[in-house]
């Protein structure tokens, strides 16, 4: 072995460690396929001439042509250009439906895992009663007592959602809190509402982010399944889990109207998935 | 002051903060664990002040307490912690987070660990100002770049941004000493600030330590098991055991001719670099158990002097001429050599 071939060894070594975030095949994977994902239903109008809602009874279940693309429903509505426009609708509410709960459940966590004693009691117990439910259940109860629609979604997925992550702070806070550098803050005057803030919350918030990702996957599935049952986005905006109900009748003849939005679903959980599994190998720490 | 809080002495002494018959007990399953029985300690305004003793001696309990950040389970029974004339035992949380910081700052063992990971030094040494002194961002990065300087981090600007892990350890207890001198405290508790640190840089560290001291006037409680450290640093020595101060006085009056079995042991336990000796000499049998500790004097089961009468009543710490004190009732014994030799026999 040559000095040559030793010299450029090391920078190539140091480049990989520094960048490492484009090495990892699964996050890069599931960022191109969101990146696309996205650029397709936020550019809808650009890939489409058609309104989704448009009926065009004249052309009802036709198949895919020059004219429409993936071919046309019952009434005669664009596929290709409600695949996108619903996507939207469903990206749009997957992403904010994940805020609520993410914040829900790591203020309270914190304020459990930080505090302790008949608080994290209190706040445990009520984690406990929401977990012992399962998931779709008592979101499909919570939505149909508060009536169909994109409000209804977020308040039952927040008060469903929130449970794990403040499982998740709860723990990590309760390590956390043993540490030193919390006794050094605490020795320095600060209020526990600014320890737990600036000097907690920091160091544990990458496990409620990652767990975040693959949350975004299971409320998309949870807005599809609702939309699907009727309970969820309602009609006559666009939406794969309506979509899906709708091209039911006619999957016999016309499979592509179930089938497409029911991948469509599957390809963008895929992404999500592929995200949080990266960043769970790249932010977790002890792993190379 | 802070409203509400009672002052107890009037002018102010020579004394910046005042200890008093503190006692600290922490509830375990096993029983109630007197860790601090009675502690009494004075820091003199501008002084280092020095307190020795074994693992679980209650030394860094006693630290915890004045600065009320016990654990959970551990609680203040009874004492008095006076700070500038003012009992900070009563105070709720609040009331102490206006001392801790602007008056009172602490110096850990483990820098690297007392030191938040995720956030920058800077900030971290920044944090304090802007709490406390209410200063803005840039007036607080300022003074942290000061700070920094004063104790003798090179570059300041740059390693302002750097996170701990990027530090040595010798630069982490530096930042470390930044952050507790951040608000001009009177007093800074410092807990073993040396031990995780090599010789050479523990040198750099005291030196830093001392000429600090001598600077701002601020005075230091030094806790430590290394005796050779508080006579580089401290002016006067409290020696515990057992929960309890045993001698108390001068460093160099106590490390020529200590008054007390305990601390004769510790010295002569100590390697010494100019005294090479042939063997060193261990303190036989354990520290006691403070659910039940031993009676009479505590250090008796482990003393070679111990009589009868050690054995039937706590000693008092009694004083000694020069402002020296012991809790040996046969403290002559260690004056004289040869006993002194057959002590830990």
């Amino acid at each position: 072995m040559s000095a040559a071939s030793l010299v450029t060894v090391a920078p190539e070594r140091a480049q990989a460690r520094k960048a490492g975030w484009y090495r990892q095949p699964a996050l890069l994977a599931g960022l191109i396929l969101l990146a696309v994902i996205l650029f397709m239903v936020i550019a809808a109008p650009l890939l489409t001439s058609y309104n989704p809602i448009s009926q065009d009874l004249n052309a009802t279940l036709s198949g895919p042509s020059a004219h429409h693309l993936l071919g046309t429903d019952q009434l005669g509505r664009d596929t290709w250009s409600r695949l996108l426009y619903g996507g939207r609708v469903d990206l749009q509410v997957a992403f904010i439906a994940v805020l609520f709960p993410f914040v829900l459940g790591t203020v309270l966590g914190s304020v459990a895992g930080y505090f302790g004693g008949w608080v994290d009691l209190i706040i445990m117990r009520v984690v406990d009663i929401v977990v012992a439910f399962p998931f779709y259940v008592l979101i499909i109860a919570l939505v149909f007592v508060l009536g169909p629609g994109e409000r209804s979604i977020y308040i039952a997925i927040t008060v469903v959602g929130w449970v794990s992550y403040a499982r998740i702070i709860r723990g990590e806070i309760l390590v956390a809190k043993r540490q030193e550098y919390v006794l050094a803050a605490q020795s320095g005057g600060l209020s526990n509402l600014r320890i737990m803030g600036r000097h907690l919350l920091p160091n544990v918030i990458t496990q409620a982010i990652i767990y975040a990702m693959s949350d975004i996957v299971q409320d998309i599935l949870a807005i599809v399944t609702l939309s699907y049952l009727g309970l969820g986005i309602q009609p006559p905006t666009p939406d794969w889990g309506s979509m899906i109900a709708n091209g039911q009748n006619f999957l016999t003849t016309h499979w592509q109207l179930t089938t497409l939005p029911g991948l469509a679903v599957v390809v963008t959980g895929l992404a999500l998935s592929l995200i949080g599994d990266g960043l769970a190998d790249l932010l977790r720490p002890g792993q190379s | 002051m802070t409203a509400g809080s009672v002052v107890i002495a009037g002018p102010p002494s020579g004394n910046v903060l005042e200890v008093s018959d503190l006692q600290v007990g922490i509830s375990t399953r096993r029983g109630l664990v007197r860790a601090v029985d009675g502690v009494s300690l004075e820091v003199p305004r501008g002084e280092a002040v020095g307190l020795v003793g074994e693992s679980g001696s209650g030394k860094s309990m006693t630290l915890k307490a004045i600065l009320g950040v016990l654990p959970p389970e551990a609680r203040i029974s009874a004492g008095q912690i006076v700070l500038d004339g003012v009992d900070l035992v009563p105070l709720p949380t609040s009331a102490l987070n206006r001392i801790r910081g602007p008056k009172l700052a602490m110096i850990f063992q483990e820098p690297m660990s007392a030191l938040n990971p995720v956030m920058r030094v800077g900030w971290q040494i920044a944090e304090g100002p802007r709490v406390h002194l209410g200063y803005s961002r840039s007036k607080a990065a300022e003074r942290a770049v000061e700070l920094m300087r004063r104790v003798g981090i090179p570059d300041p600007e740059r390693r302002f941004r750097a996170y701990p892990h990027e530090f040595s350890g010798g630069m982490r207890q530096r930042v470390m000493i930044a952050i507790a001198l951040s608000c001009d405290p009177e007093v800074i508790l410092c807990d073993e600030p040396t031990t995780a640190l090599d010789v050479t840089i523990q040198d750099q560290i005291l030196r830093l330590l001392a000429r600090l001291c001598r600077e701002s006037g601020v005075s230091l409680l030094f806790v430590t098991h290394d005796l050779p450290v508080v006579a580089q640093l401290c002016q006067s020595v409290a020696v515990m055991y057992g929960g309890q101060i045993v001698e108390r006085g001068a460093v160099e009056q106590v490390f020529a001719q200590p008054c007390h079995p305990y601390t004769l042991g510790l010295l002569r336990s100590a390697p010494d670099v100019e005294q090479v000796r042939a063997s060193l000499v261990p303190i036989p049998g354990s520290p006691p158990s403070l659910i039940s500790p031993p009676s009479g004097c505590r250090f008796h089961p482990r003393c070679g002097f111990a009589e009868m009468d050690c054995t039937e009543q706590m000693p008092e710490l009694r004083l000694l001429p020069a402002g020296r004190s012991t809790r040996c009732l046969h403290y002559e014994r260690c004056l004289e050599p040869l006993t002194a030799e057959g002590a830990a026999r």
